[in-house]
């Protein structure tokens, strides 16, 4: 209908195929330069972080202690070489040591330790020399003592896997490696799995197996297990949940407190509600200004006062949350029906009592699927702000990470908060559902 | 309440007076039932607030009560020294402007290679629209997985392996950001008219060339207001992983805030930058998005 209207009754054919093409050189133009734009912007960000210069430093040796390291475990087998001790112990740690003479059981205790790092690999610790057989290669005698080591190689060039100086002899193969030093003989070796991930050594339970466990607790023994599960001193569990709770708690407080605060302040930027202008100005810029100063820096503010914990985290997101919901709930707001209100009012509801029939059955929906899916969102953002303010599990994380050596327990808590995400987006919508009857389904 | 003063038939049946009756009867205990629920819904969420809010009190390493007064102390102290040393101030703009830029542009990549993939993964994952129709729940997965991953995980562990800088944080909010424009275009996606892809099926063109030509002109406008609104929240999560290490405005910020006392000018400089690009970006975009849609609206009705 409009065509009659843009065109001039006078134009020709002639003119309409130009108009078209000059349409379409434009649309082809712009069809073209955009892409080109986005790819000159790529090249240009390429270069401004400086990928070039990162791909130099990266390590990838980093990269791959971290994958080999989030998947398996290393056993140290220690000799004091003055004492003559033989010390077993998982990761290194003391947590993980095994009593005085026990160990697993490729460690064979007796006059010489022997050590079976499978494949044919295996290290004795002698009285005063240490000998490790490689298959295919032969046998390294060392003997570690006041002047150092002194290793013996089978003939020919040595191998890239073993580097040898005066004062140490260290043995890298697949099975495992071995060092050697003048006060200490040290092997490690890799295994699959988590360790002592339900519980540790001095558990007696540790290596028992599910079906005797289950015999167990029913005998009364539950109590006992579950207490040396809970309180695992090398995965703390108990304390990981708790963090979970706590990061939970934090997106929990701040959305819905956000939602409480944020409802009132809405009526006061809706056009419908708040008549006056200067009101509706005022309560808008206010929630331009909780949105604009973003979390971080109401983090930043908010730790100084209250310090570290899962409240400032929970008052950062109320805060920035206060702007999001206030604009979108004025929003929703404005969009009401006036034919409930004007029903209500005619029977002769006072003011609260129109608010309360006449607008909020009609927002409540609306509302909820939005605090709902903030909900959702903060959870993740909890994380984050956990790891700033030092709350939660994003404490944990950084934590674990910072220290760049317990890497299975940063997959463990990667696992978790993945988790906990999927079972708070399942958990809202299934809220979402039930509260909101015909909200579009499965979204 | 009124009904005696409804003149009704004196031989109306007693009967249908009796079901009126019970019917209100009925409708009152439900009303009365769903606000006694009602009632116990918001005591129990009440209560929740309550506790949840005491037990964090009770779990911060400062209390509420005893920080409220100290709220002021830091803001005050940062804008007394920013006052104080006034004329420093465009010097330090200056300073910081080029970590905004990098804060921007982490923002700026992270989101359009996140529409990129976003794209690709909702065409994937959208019923008709499927280049292998078996796959799309193992694409839909895929997008939740990438969404669920807080970005700080990902931006942590590439720190480790590449070293700190913008790269890490941008990867990781490219990441999270495939999977939330996925979801979103998907969305999108569905609401699409099917007739231009048969249309270009029935010429032979590939799938690609389906989707490009066919589906995309009718998506792009959508697309591009929510990839607009992630460019705004792309900004404020580079800032924050650049608190945590990833280069930009936000590790300046750490620097400035743990220099402490006498550094607050370049501290109040920053605060100042970051507070003005989110809220031009905001404004902006949100124009962007009207125009969008009501440029859409006014095409449709011409």
């Amino acid at each position: 209908m409009s065509l009659s209207a843009t065109l001039p009754t006078h134009d020709t054919g002639a003119g309409l195929k130009h108009q078209a093409e000059v349409m379409f050189r434009r649309k082809r133009v712009f069809a073209c330069a955009m892409p080109l734009l986005i790819l000159a912007y790529l090249v240009y960000a390429f270069f401004a972080f400086d990928v070039p210069g990162l791909v130099q430093r990266a390590s990838f040796e980093n990269a791959a202690r971290l994958v080999s390291d989030s998947y398996s475990y290393k056993t140290h087998v220690t000799r004091d070489n003055r004492s003559g001790a033989v010390e077993v112990a998982i990761e290194g740690e003391r947590k993980g040591t095994y009593a005085p003479g026990t160990g697993p059981e490729w460690v064979r205790f007796g006059a010489d330790t022997t050590i079976d790092l499978g494949g044919g690999n295996i290290v004795t610790y002698g009285a005063d020399d240490v000998r490790y057989v490689i298959p295919g290669y032969g046998t390294i005698t060392a003997r570690p003592g006041a002047g150092g080591v002194q290793a013996t190689f089978p003939e020919g060039p040595l191998p890239d896997y073993v580097s040898a100086s005066r004062n140490r002899v260290m043995i890298t193969t697949d099975a495992g490696r071995l060092t050697i030093t003048r006060n200490r003989t040290e092997v490690f070796k890799y295994q699959t799995g988590w360790e002592l991930f339900f519980f540790t050594l001095d558990s007696p339970y540790h290596g028992v197996g599910p079906v005797q466990l289950v015999r167990l607790a029913v005998a009364g023994e539950g109590p006992a297990i579950w207490h040396d599960f809970w309180y695992n001193p090398m995965w703390r569990h108990g304390d990981v949940a708790w963090a979970l709770f706590e990061t939970v708690l934090m997106a929990f407080l701040g959305t819905f407190g956000a939602a409480v605060v944020a409802l009132p302040l809405a009526f006061l930027a809706a056009r419908n509600f708040t008549p006056l202008m200067i009101v509706r100005q005022a309560a808008r810029r206010v929630f331009d200004v909780f949105r604009g100063v973003d979390a971080l820096i109401w983090t930043v503010v908010l730790a100084r006062a209250f310090g570290p914990g899962p409240m400032t985290g929970a008052l950062a997101i109320l805060l920035t949350d206060t702007g999001s919901f206030g604009k979108m709930f004025s929003e929703a707001l404005e969009n009401v029906d006036d034919r409930q209100i004007e029903g209500i009012r005619s029977t002769g509801a006072a003011p609260v009592q129109r608010y309360r029939f006449g607008v909020i059955p009609q927002i409540t929906p609306v509302l909820m699927s939005q605090v709902l899916y903030f909900f959702e969102s903060n959870t993740r953002s909890a994380t984050v702000i956990g790891a700033i303010t030092g709350g939660g599990i994003g404490l944990l994380l950084t934590q674990a990470m910072i220290t760049q050596k317990d890497w299975e327990e940063v997959s463990y808590y990667i696992i978790l908060v993945v988790l906990l995400v999927f079972a708070m987006d399942s958990f809202s919508g299934w809220l979402r559902r039930r509260l909101i009857k015909g909200d579009g389904g499965g979204h | 309440m009124a009904d005696s003063a409804i003149p009704r038939p004196r031989q109306a049946t007693s009967s249908a007076t009796r079901q009126v009756i019970v019917v209100r009867e009925a409708y009152i205990a439900q009303t009365r039932r769903k606000r006694l629920y009602s009632g116990i819904m918001l005591g129990v969420f009440v209560a929740l607030m309550a506790s949840g809010f005491m037990l964090a009190d009770s779990r911060n390493a400062g209390g509420f009560w005893s920080g409220l007064h100290r709220l002021p102390d830091f803001p005050a102290s940062v804008m007394s020294e920013a006052w104080a040393k006034r004329a420093e101030l465009p010097e330090n703009l200056a300073r910081y402007f080029p970590a905004l830029i990098e804060t921007l542009n982490i923002a700026a990549v992270s989101t359009l290679i996140g529409t990129i993939g976003g794209t690709l993964l909702s065409m994937l994952s959208t019923r008709g629209l499927a280049r292998w129709p078996r796959l799309i729940p193992l694409f839909r997965r895929i997008m939740d997985v990438m969404r669920a991953v807080p970005e700080i995980v990902i931006a942590l562990v590439l720190i480790f392996v590449l070293g700190g800088g913008p790269v890490p944080a941008m990867i990781a909010i490219a990441f999270h950001t495939c999977g939330a424009l996925g979801k979103m275009f998907s969305e999108v996606n569905e609401n699409a008219s099917l007739k231009p892809v048969e249309g270009l099926a029935s010429v032979g063109a590939n799938w690609s060339q389906r989707m490009l030509l066919g589906v995309v002109p009718q998506v792009a406008p959508n697309y591009l207001s929510y990839a607009l609104l992630r460019f705004e929240i792309n900004i404020r999560a580079s800032a924050i992983l650049g608190f945590v290490g990833a280069g930009g405005i936000g590790y300046e910020l750490k620097n400035a805030i743990s220099w402490g006392q006498g550094k607050y000018d370049a501290a109040a400089a920053i605060f100042l930058l970051l507070i003005t690009t989110i809220i031009i970006v905001d404004q902006l975009s949100s124009m962007g998005r009207d125009r969008m849609t009501h440029g859409r609206k006014s095409e449709m009705m011409a």
